[in-house]
């Protein structure tokens, strides 16, 4: 535990845990450095490309977290931060995996005792008949208590064409632990922007309770293209210098498309990619080489139906029809 | 006159804070121990089964969700006596590794001691709980 490393100021400056001394100094740094979450902050900017706006937003709360440790180490009394969440953004554009990070900051920075995340959706939260809600809610909330609970697309709780759908029961619960147990417990709501919205509006007592509302941008074109390539990178694959210029040109065609879900179609046409790349190799006659196993040719990129289809409305792109030139 | 009973274990100790039971509990999870919230309001010794405040707790990894049900335990039987037992499963069956109070009533009248007279000249001995002459669920109000 990061706490047994801290409590010791290896620095030579005086104790600031003494009582009235205004003038001991603090050294902000050496404290970042002691909780280690500079190392987390580091990783999410190399992992997670782009994002500007979600990134500055948590490490102002790492700041805040960070001061409000200082603060204490001075007895400066204050009231514990609430630090209830939503993410709000288009599919595919890294809110679980920034929920997962905060859950990670949140332990470094021991606001959280835990360091778990919790993800759960309506289903775990909300009973078949009456008198079933409550307890369900009751056991997620436990479990998830001293760490993060992470409530995936949050607006399916409430449904106001259904008068006596239970997800209210569930909400009322909610709002009631997020206020009374706010050292124990972080709440983290995501989904779609305009149904959260909507959410939000049906519901005030939630969006009064939390306190960051973190819109997630959609990926621009290079930094879906950096995304592909980071992607493929870690799975042990690499593009050829036209196959390069053909996922560039994929990825421009396909953001145009419908149910373009970001990252999460760059990740769904490289698996098809590799598919066809594996149908490739079975094809050629001969011996393969190691640069044959993990090279990506034009070719198994060009092949996609999105080249084909164009501006056309469809589900997915998982044709492998006939080869044609890229437009 | 009000006397203390003492049934498991830091019962003749003052009564633990918030923060210490937090700490005991801590330490079954950290255990692997299931913990259970039981209430009652008959304080008879032998008295060994307790109702359950739900299910036992098996998958929390932290205190707080312990301490929260404790804390709708004693709103819903303030007046009663409540206990945190925790079970270790690592022996084959759920046995008992620690139980203590965590609720009392506010006044506990104590405990009478009945004499029988038995075959010959014998005495057989029993302990009359004062409060259990009231109907169970009004003992404490």
């Amino acid at each position: 535990m990061s706490k047994s490393d801290d409590s010791p100021k290896d620095n030579s400056e005086p104790s600031p845990a003494a009582e009235n001394n205004d003038n001991a100094l603090i050294d902000l740094q050496e404290e970042l450095r002691a909780s280690h979450v500079q190392e987390v902050l580091d990783r999410l900017d190399r992992e997670l490309v782009g994002l500007v706006p979600v990134k500055t937003r948590i490490r102002e709360i790492a700041a805040l977290l960070l001061v409000d440790r200082l603060r204490k180490k001075l007895a400066i009394a204050s009231e514990t931060p609430t630090l209830h969440m939503s993410f709000t953004g288009n599919p595919g554009t890294g809110k679980t995996t920034v929920a997962q990070r905060m859950a990670e900051i949140l332990h470094r920075l021991e606001y959280s005792r835990t360091g778990q995340l919790v993800a759960v959706t309506r289903d775990d939260l909300v009973g078949q008949y009456i008198g079933h809600t409550a307890p369900k809610t009751k056991e997620v909330i436990k479990r998830a208590m001293g760490g993060v609970l992470f409530i995936d697309e949050a607006y399916y709780l409430y449904r106001p064409e259904n008068e006596r759908d239970y997800g209210q029961e569930s909400i009322e619960i909610l709002l009631q632990v997020m206020e009374n147990n706010r050292d124990d417990l972080v709440v983290i709501l995501a989904g779609y922007k305009n149904r959260m919205d909507r959410f939000f509006q049906s519901n005030p007592g939630m969006r009064s309770r939390v306190a960051h509302h973190i819109d997630f941008p959609d990926y621009t074109h290079d930094e879906l293209l950096t995304i592909a390539k980071l992607m493929l990178a870690e799975l042990n694959y690499r593009f050829s210098t036209e196959a390069e210029a053909a996922i560039s040109e994929y990825i421009r065609i396909r953001m145009q498309l419908d149910h373009f879900a970001n990252a999460r179609s760059i990740r769904n046409a490289l698996d098809r990619t590799r598919l066809r790349q594996a149908n490739r190799l079975f094809a050629t006659p001969g011996p393969l080489s190691k640069q044959d196993l993990i090279t990506i040719e034009a070719q198994e990129i060009l092949t996609s139906r999105v080249f084909t289809e164009g501006q056309r409305d469809f589900d997915g792109d998982k044709g492998t029809d006939q080869p044609t030139a890229a437009s | 006159m009000s006397i203390r009973i003492t049934q498991g274990t830091f019962s003749f100790l003052p009564d633990l804070s918030d923060e210490q039971i937090t700490k005991q509990i801590k330490y079954c999870i950290d255990n692997g121990f299931a913990v259970n919230v039981e209430y009652t309001d008959d304080p008879h010794p032998r008295n060994t089964y307790w109702e359950m405040w739900g299910p036992p707790m098996f998958d929390l990894k932290d205190p707080a969700g312990i301490l929260y049900e404790v804390n709708e335990c004693r709103k819903a039987f303030g007046n009663h006596y409540i206990r945190v037992s925790a079970f270790d499963a690592s022996n084959g069956v759920e046995s008992l590794r620690l139980s203590f109070i965590v609720n009392r009533p506010q006044d506990e009248p104590g405990f009478r001691l009945e004499r029988t007279d038995t075959n010959g000249r014998n005495m057989r001995y029993a302990l009359h709980a004062y409060s259990t002459e009231k109907p169970s669920g009004d003992r404490y109000s």
